[in-house]
């Protein structure tokens, strides 16, 4: 429907801008140090692993790697299972005030979190949770929740209804009936949300600044937030660390392209 | 016990976990905020009731009129840009072509991307030194590098662009989403009329796009409020407050300053501007999930 000439320059647009700057980065992480503080910048890196190993060893990246795996695994994996049930329910099962529940997630969903922080944090405090994992995995749930269930519900929702109906002639419960009809006609949406509760969990820096101080504890997000040198500012290793926290989400990114793409306009205009 | 009733409590027991998380670390912790706001400055035994005292100080705060001015104008500028941008990327990636696939997996990257990795390169690219922005502009005039995040007005630029890079992809995908539903044929018509290619972007795609767009606009706006990676990451608000969004504001006053009555109220006032945009978004858009009932 677009003017076929001009297609090809917008598919070049798009892509060299979504990647140039990163790819910059890239490049940046590959440099020397003498070629990072050139003035002007030089265009090209000797392909140096210095400063990935400057990252991984004197700033002990895997730590912070080994933290964001624990947090995003853990958080992914509690999401679906409480997120799937209720999802379930809502979509195809009779129950009252459910356009009232769903409005409220909704709205949940659009919380600033600024406005929970503090007591979020209290009630940390009070439970022992301040720099544990689980303390941050509690509220990475809570948040990824709303959007899990809204998203699940539209997959379990595309199902047609004469499923259950069939497993109950069958004799199978309602629980039956979710786990072992729907769920596995429902698992491309179920891999989606995962994709995407994980993602979210990866990335997230406010609430892990918040409640991980402790340098033991903290997520990839924070380290590279925080990451200081002793005089200069260490670029090339920021540049290796950045590369290294986002390699896992390009490659997803790569394998799922249409499975995510899907999952995020489930969530906001299919409904 | 009859089929309704034992479907309504297998119902409800499926839902209850969910909404016990939501209740425990959303909802009660939002209530929560606004009931701390109503006290004093600081917690502890000389802790008073002020009502609305803290509301009216914030009325007054030079400081706090600043961050929202500054937050405003970042949503206003980033949403209209990234939708821009959006209806852009969402019109290459619907064609038909040889690698749609690989487009759509590079125009999401900057998506995936962690804001604080964003933050940083963008951040690195805008050096006055070293970077690459600077370079490209000025080549080997070093001395006409400008220090752009030391400007106030750079700065706030520079926050803007870091968001229009890594969330037009997001908006695009919305507004894929309505072409998604737009029939071919409809163009088919207008093609047999001779209408040109922007006449039929102008008259056919752009009509049927608005609630792809009114979508898109809603959820941009909602985020674009609660900026806060960026700006921690970035400039950490300055230089003065030239960045210094309510969000940011919000958590110095709280956590590194320990004003739990008048950060509380900050934050509920980003809440109440928030939950006023969301009220208007569930009753346009979000209800349409509602409407199919199980035969």
């Amino acid at each position: 429907m677009t003017n076929r000439p001009v297609l090809p320059g917008g598919i070049l647009l798009a892509v060299l801008g979504s990647l140039c700057p990163f790819l910059w980065f890239v490049l940046t992480s590959l440099k020397s140090q003498i070629q990072v503080e050139a003035i002007p910048p030089t265009w090209w890196a000797d392909g140096s692993l210095g400063f990935y190993t400057s990252a991984l060893i004197e700033h002990r990246l895997l730590h912070y790697v080994r933290n964001s795996v624990i947090v995003a695994g853990a958080t992914t994996v509690i999401a679906l299972v409480v997120a799937t049930p209720a999802a379930y329910a809502l979509a195809r099962l009779r129950l009252p005030r459910k356009a009232w529940i769903l409005s409220v997630l909704l709205c949940v969903a659009m919380f600033p979190p600024i406005v929970i922080a503090g007591p979020v944090w209290q009630i940390l405090e009070r439970l022992g949770g301040l720099n544990t994992h689980w303390g941050l995995v509690l509220p990475y749930v809570s948040l990824t929740l709303p959007l899990a269930v809204w998203i699940l519900a539209t997959f379990f929702h595309e199902l047609p209804f004469e499923l259950e109906e069939a497993a109950r002639i069958d004799g199978c419960t309602t629980w039956q009936a979710l786990y072992r009809i729907l769920l596995p006609l429902a698992a491309p949406g179920l891999f989606t949300t995962g994709i995407l509760t994980f993602i979210y969990a990866w990335n997230e820096f406010f609430f892990a600044l918040l409640i991980l101080t402790d340098p033991e504890r903290q997520t990839l997000p924070v380290g590279i937030a925080l990451f200081q040198g002793e005089f200069i500012m260490p670029w090339g290793e920021i540049a290796a660390a950045s590369v290294i926290a986002t390699l896992p989400l390009i490659i997803v990114v790569l394998l799922f392209q249409r499975g995510i793409i899907n999952g995020l306009s489930a969530g906001a205009v299919k409904g | 016990m009859t089929q309704s009733t034992r479907d309504r409590t297998t119902g409800w027991l499926m839902v209850v976990p969910a909404l016990t998380f939501v209740a425990v670390f959303s909802l009660y912790p939002a209530i929560d905020s606004f009931l701390l706001s109503l006290y004093s400055e600081f917690p502890g035994p000389e802790r008073s009731f002020t009502g609305f005292g803290n509301y009216a100080e914030l009325f007054q705060d030079p400081v706090a009129h600043q961050a929202f001015i500054v937050t405003l104008g970042f949503v206003l500028l980033s949403t209209i840009l990234e939708l821009i941008l959006g209806t852009g990327i969402a019109l290459v990636i619907h064609e038909r072509f040889m690698g749609r696939g690989w487009v759509r997996a590079a125009v999401l990257i900057p998506w995936a991307i962690p804001t604080v990795v964003a933050s940083q390169m963008w951040r690195f690219l805008l050096n006055d030194q070293y970077g690459a922005v600077n370079a490209i502009l000025f080549g080997d005039k070093v001395d006409a590098y400008v220090p752009w995040l030391a400007d106030p007005w750079m700065a706030f630029g520079a926050i803007v662009l870091a968001d229009v890079w890594k969330t037009s992809s997001f908006a695009g995908l919305l507004v894929l989403a309505g072409l998604q539903v737009i029939p071919e044929e409809t163009y088919d018509a207008a093609r047999i009329d001779g209408a040109s290619a922007w006449q039929r972007f102008r008259h056919i795609t752009l009509p049927l796009l608005k609630p792809a767009l009114l979508t898109a606009l809603l959820f941009r706006t909602i985020d674009a409020f609660r900026v806060f990676d960026l700006v921690f990451v970035m400039t950490q608000g300055g230089p003065g407050d030239a960045t210094q969004v309510i969000q940011f504001y919000g958590y110095k006053t709280l956590f590194t300053e320990g004003r739990v009555g008048y950060g509380t109220t900050i934050s509920v006032t980003v809440f109440v501007a928030i939950a006023i945009l969301s009220l208007f978004y569930v009753r346009t858009v979000g209800s349409k999930l509602l409407q199919r009932e199980p035969a």
